[in-house]
């Protein structure tokens, strides 16, 4: 009998013919392949953050940091324009956040309701703004004439994003059960209890997955902060990232092409070097909190975004 | 306006139930205030704004007090704005575009992994360039892709072939825009077509088995068209933005010697409008961008409703 089954069992295993085994094959070795692509820019901005500059620049990094160092760390913490940045992207994150949470989640209770008068005008109202708006000018003469120009506050106080809405809309009206209410509503509950007592407790999913995407937008966004902010100890860290990454990218070419002066030339290349390991210790230090924070609400954030494609 | 109300004989008492039904709501109406007031506010107030548009606008006599000039700034754009900013924004877009399929064979790559462990640290591990930014994205194409001593041209250069200056050369620029987006978001992309295809039917499966499927067939007959609604629906939704290339990433990548390349139209309204100043005429090209985009998302999504009954509307 058990011979039989371990047969039949054996069977089973066989019938997976040798052209399915070389598709499981393709299928397992592209895979990892695309897990290595992805993997290996970020593996390797660490390993040259610790490595000596001088190797960095003249490639002999490839899989391990090469004559470990942490003499670029030291620099970018030395640098406090890294820091003000740092300060001001925290708070105006932390603001950020609480503000968009506070107007995203009720409005998506409210547009949930089935029965509520005007639903479909209030729909439409948030709809358009996904598909038209201002454009740049006009916000900008706009945040002229409101005095917000050259302050935080232009950086926080914007119109909150109509797809987090969509998605917190379709959670309350899939995940909650409409008896819930009903049966609050049969005992004298009165919306706000409803909303506060009953719909709230019940949507901690969907507000960890909307503050992970607010949260992520606005560490990352430097849009707003460019056409707004001119005081340099307002400037968020993207801001300043772009200032220290971008703009002195073509350092040395510049160097290649003026070099007369041999003292001159070798001085301007060693900064020049370390400018260049400090590139990708910047890097780093400015991915790490959204990098080691996302696999934490990965499973929520899933959630969100099949909730939102469903709904479009 | 409301769908729900039952149909009274009297319209007159119909009116008074509605109205009395609005009061009854005013708890909800109040919460959602805040957002009617800030989206009324931060997103409908700056339409005010886009009569610029078509007025000579003057700082000192604000943007009421200006004097109209009817389609001037729109006649200035044809004349004077270079096709390749058009051209440009277009062809980066419809590339864009035209990269969708990745993601959705990563979806379905992913779908066929049997050992849940792999299949999970695979997701993890796609999702992670989503959360750099835009900033640190192009810094590391430089650092990648530099001509004198980037990691890509140290290892042409082992290979025996010439550098190549990618982050400069026009024509490498549309690629590198695109791939590195590729790179950055595929495996965020992919979620929705993995959840889709979470819902094939394990009966359909078998039953293509049954009749001689390998799984290569099953994969092309059952899982492919199952995820197809999913795909022409966002697929509609990309093409409302065909003309607009996101500004951030651009803006970053633009060097002086990739220009006729790399400007777009997003680049080229901020240009105008908040380098040069003419905030008049830059309105009109991003009035002109807006309405466009508007148009092209309403034809498609039209036809699509005719050919294929998806539709975002």
């Amino acid at each position: 009998m058990a011979e039989h089954a371990m047969l039949s069992k054996k069977k089973n295993i066989v019938k997976e013919s040798s052209s399915d085994r070389v598709f499981s094959f393709v299928v397992h070795a592209f895979l990892v392949l695309v897990m290595l692509v992805m993997i290996y820019p970020l593996y390797f901005v660490v390993i040259a953050s610790v490595s000596d500059p001088f190797d960095v620049v003249n490639g002999r990094v490839f899989l391990w940091p090469v004559n470990f160092s942490l003499d670029s760390y030291k620099h970018v913490i030395d640098s406090s324009s890294i820091w003000v940045g740092y300060k001001n992207t925290i708070i105006n994150t932390v603001i950020y956040v609480t503000y968009s949470l506070c107007i995203t989640i009720p409005a998506a209770y409210v547009v949930a309701k089935p029965n509520l008068p005007g639903r479909r005008l209030l729909n439409l109202f948030f709809l358009i703004t996904m598909f038209f708006g201002g454009g740049m000018v006009p916000t900008y003469l706009m945040y002229k004439e409101f005095g917000l120009l050259n302050t935080r506050w232009s950086l926080i106080l914007t119109a909150t994003s109509c797809y987090n809405m969509i998605v917190a809309r379709t959670y309350f009206s899939t995940s909650i059960p409409e008896s819930l209410y009903e049966a609050a509503e049969i005992d004298g509950a009165n919306e706000f209890t409803c909303f506060f007592r009953i719909a709230l407790p019940l949507s901690g999913s969907i507000i960890a997955v909307i503050a992970l995407f607010v949260a992520s937008g606005s560490w990352n966004s430097y849009y707003n902060a460019l056409l707004y902010i001119r005081d340099q100890s307002l400037y968020p860290l993207q801001l300043v990232l772009r200032d220290i990454l971008i703009n002195a990218a073509n350092a040395f070419q510049n160097i290649e092409t003026s070099s007369a002066d041999q003292d001159v030339y070798e001085q301007a290349l060693r900064l020049t070097y370390l400018a260049e390991s400090m590139k990708y210790s910047i890097i780093f230090i400015a991915s790490f909190p959204m990098l080691a924070l996302y696999p934490f609400v990965q499973k929520y954030f899933v959630k969100g975004v099949m909730i939102g494609a469903v709904k479009g | 306006m409301d769908m729900n109300v039952p149909q009274d004989p009297a319209l007159k008492s119909k009116k008074k139930r509605s109205l009395k039904r609005v009061f009854a709501n005013w708890q909800a109406y109040l919460l959602i205030l805040p957002a009617l007031l800030t989206t009324g506010i931060f997103h409908y107030y700056p339409f005010y704004g886009i009569q610029i548009a078509f007025k000579n606008f003057k700082n000192s006599r604000g943007i009421w007090g200006s004097a109209w000039v009817g389609l001037k700034h729109f006649k200035n754009m044809i004349d004077t704005m270079d096709i390749s900013v058009i051209w440009n924004t277009l062809s980066i877009s419809l590339y864009s575009i035209a990269v969708f399929p990745c993601a959705v064979i990563f979806a379905l790559m992913l779908n066929e992994v049997r050992n849940m462990k792999f299949k999970k640290t695979v997701q993890m591990v796609s999702y992670a360039p989503h959360f750099i930014s835009s900033v640190v994205l192009v810094s590391m194409i430089q650092c990648f892709f530099q001509r004198s001593n980037g990691l890509v041209n140290n290892v042409i250069e082992l290979c025996g072939a010439e550098r190549i200056d990618f982050l400069n050369i026009p024509q490498y620029f549309a690629s590198m825009y695109v791939w590195s987006g590729v790179w950055q978001n595929v495996g965020w992309d992919a979620i929705v077509y993995i959840a889709a295809l979470a819902g094939v039917s394990s009966d359909q499966i078998e039953a293509a088995k049954i009749d001689g499927a390998n799984r290569l067939q099953v994969v092309w007959h059952v899982n492919v068209p199952h995820i197809l609604p999913t795909v022409v629906t966002l697929l509609i939704m990309r093409t409302g933005s065909v003309l607009s290339v996101g500004f951030e990433k651009i803006f970053l990548m633009q060097t002086p010697l990739n220009l006729e390349a790399s400007r777009v139209l997003s680049t080229y309204v901020y240009e105008m409008g908040i380098q040069k100043g003419r905030l008049d005429y830059a309105t009109a090209v991003g009035l002109f961008n807006n309405l466009v985009n508007v148009a092209i998302l309403l034809i498609v999504n039209t036809v699509s409703k005719k050919l294929s009954e998806t539709s975002l509307f």
